[in-house]
């Protein structure tokens, strides 16, 4: 089913390509698959690519040295440290710009015959619609659950095919939803997983070269599209992990009860999507909820005036090897079984690396009759920020 | 040994870690069962309160969803695959 074609107008169908685009693309110009009227079709086509990060980086590349006539970027970060680990498009130097300009940049310098449009928004269901308007093809490299909803829906609410692609530590996940006739994303999974059991920071992180594999493939899969060449990753959903190196196929149906694509449609515009994920009841919970914080230089006040205070380090055993603020460790997930280790007669500081888990801890131990406990405001990374900046941030 | 089960990347912290685990149950849901009784810390993760399957962990056995065969009921045999697969959404910290 063309996908491109559909919604092009015949007005620049009679575009040909220069003779500097013919040297450029030479290499799919003498392939069959793809010939000048695959190449005409990629530099007619419009790709909205949502966020420019790990899984952005590769298809930006690969979709701007392929010569799809128009790519879209919304993203609305700037450039850290810490991206520069698997985003291949920025260099040391773009720390601190606004990701699409250091993207628009490069992308530009790699194939300055493209237009290049950059939104730098957080996509919100007030402009998703707009923006998706007016391309073919929407791809999704985004990081968090609200906006994963949020692009499925907008994709099935204007028709266009959405190239999702996924991951987590060693694992990615890749497919394309809302091909004509095909499963959406809710089809796959109709809720998104509470706050509580998203994987903490903990268990988080990710491997480099993994968002290059999978941003890779939903390049592939993008220019197949726009080609209509091949068979579509539609209906299938790849699962890949890397640690054992070994791809694996899942049949995807579409949910006949689906709420935004199927039979009876109840859901008929974009929502509150962080509401859908329950993301606002729960940064309103721990705040609130009477847990005791101290700041890290109250903290240094009263480790310098010789207080006897119990410091507990609620992080993962290698994120104590980064650093540490010479507490006690125990695992905030070990700590229910560990919980006899510490003596409740005691005033006890917990922290973790941004204060978030280490609140978990004080409300689980409050739970358990402590009550001379505190949560060190903002962690370790606060701790770096207001006392002593050679505890390093990761 | 009759079947396996796949264990994703986010769940192994519940099950020492292990990326598969064998079984000789006869249904998914035996099966599943089994597994939460070995790991009792990764009950929550797959079932809800009520003692449903999360809607945002899918089982497959072999590369069908559970929900277009007959659910936990699916009958397992000999060299069988059961998948669970949770949603992922990225690489962001909390």
């Amino acid at each position: 089913m063309p996908i491109v074609t559909s919604t092009l107008a015949a007005a620049d169908a009679a575009r040909s390509l220069s003779k500097e685009e013919i040297q450029r693309y030479s290499r799919h110009l003498i392939m069959p698959e793809v010939g000048m009227e695959g190449q005409l079709k990629l530099a007619r086509a419009k790709v909205l690519m949502i966020g420019a990060g790990g899984l952005g980086a590769p298809l930006g590349l690969y979709l701007a040295a392929a010569g799809v006539g128009r790519l879209g970027i919304v993203d609305f970060d700037v450039v850290d440290f810490t991206n520069l680990q698997r985003q291949i498009t920025f260099s040391t130097s773009d720390v601190g710009r606004p990701k699409i300009e250091a993207a628009k940049e490069r992308l530009a310098g790699l194939n300055p015959q493209i237009r290049i449009d950059t939104y730098r928004t957080r996509l919100t269901s007030e402009n998703a619609l707009d923006l998706f308007r007016d391309y073919d093809i929407i791809v999704d490299g985004t990081d968090n659950f609200p906006t994963r909803y949020l692009v499925n829906d907008a994709c099935v609410l204007t028709g266009k095919p959405n190239v999702y692609g996924s991951i987590f530590r060693f694992e990615g996940q890749a497919t394309v939803f809302n091909y004509p006739a095909g499963p959406c994303y809710r089809c796959l999974y109709p809720e998104p997983p509470p706050p509580g059991l998203v994987p903490s920071c903990a268990e988080g992180g990710v491997l480099g070269v993994l968002p290059g594999i999978v941003g890779a493939i939903q390049a592939m899969e993008t220019i197949k599209l726009i080609l209509g060449t091949g068979e579509p990753l539609a209906g299938r959903l790849l699962l890949f992990d890397a640690l054992a190196m070994r791809f694996r196929e899942l049949r995807l149906r579409k949910n006949p009860d689906c709420p935004i694509c199927g039979e009876r449609r109840t859901i008929n515009q974009l929502i509150d999507y962080e509401e859908f994920c329950g993301i606002r009841g729960e940064e309103a919970t721990p705040v609130t909820n009477g847990i005791s914080e101290m700041t890290p230089r109250e903290l240094k006040a009263r480790l310098d005036h010789g207080d006897d205070l119990f410091i507990l380090d609620v992080r993962e055993p290698h994120e104590y090897q980064i650093c540490h603020l010479n507490g006690h460790l125990i695992p905030l997930g070990d700590l229910p079984r560990r919980v006899s280790e510490l003596d409740s007669s005691r005033e006890i500081v917990a922290y973790c690396r941004s204060g978030k888990r280490s609140a978990d801890a004080v409300e689980f131990l409050r739970q358990a009759g402590f009550r001379k406990i505190w949560n060190l405001k903002g962690g370790i990374l606060a701790w770096s920020d207001e006392v002593d900046p050679s505890v390093p941030k990761y | 040994m009759a079947i396996k089960l796949e264990i994703p990347t986010a769940l192994r912290p519940f099950t020492g870690k292990q990326a598969s685990v064998e079984s000789d149950a006869a249904t998914v849901g035996e099966a599943l069962r089994r597994l939460t009784a070995t790991y009792a810390d990764l009950h929550k993760h797959l079932y809800t309160d009520d003692g449903r399957i999360r809607s945002f962990v899918n089982i497959y056995v072999n590369d069908e969803d559970i929900r277009y065969l007959e659910k936990e009921n699916t009958p397992i045999k000999d060299g069988d695959t059961i998948s669970i697969v949770p949603s992922i959404a990225g690489g962001r910290r909390r």
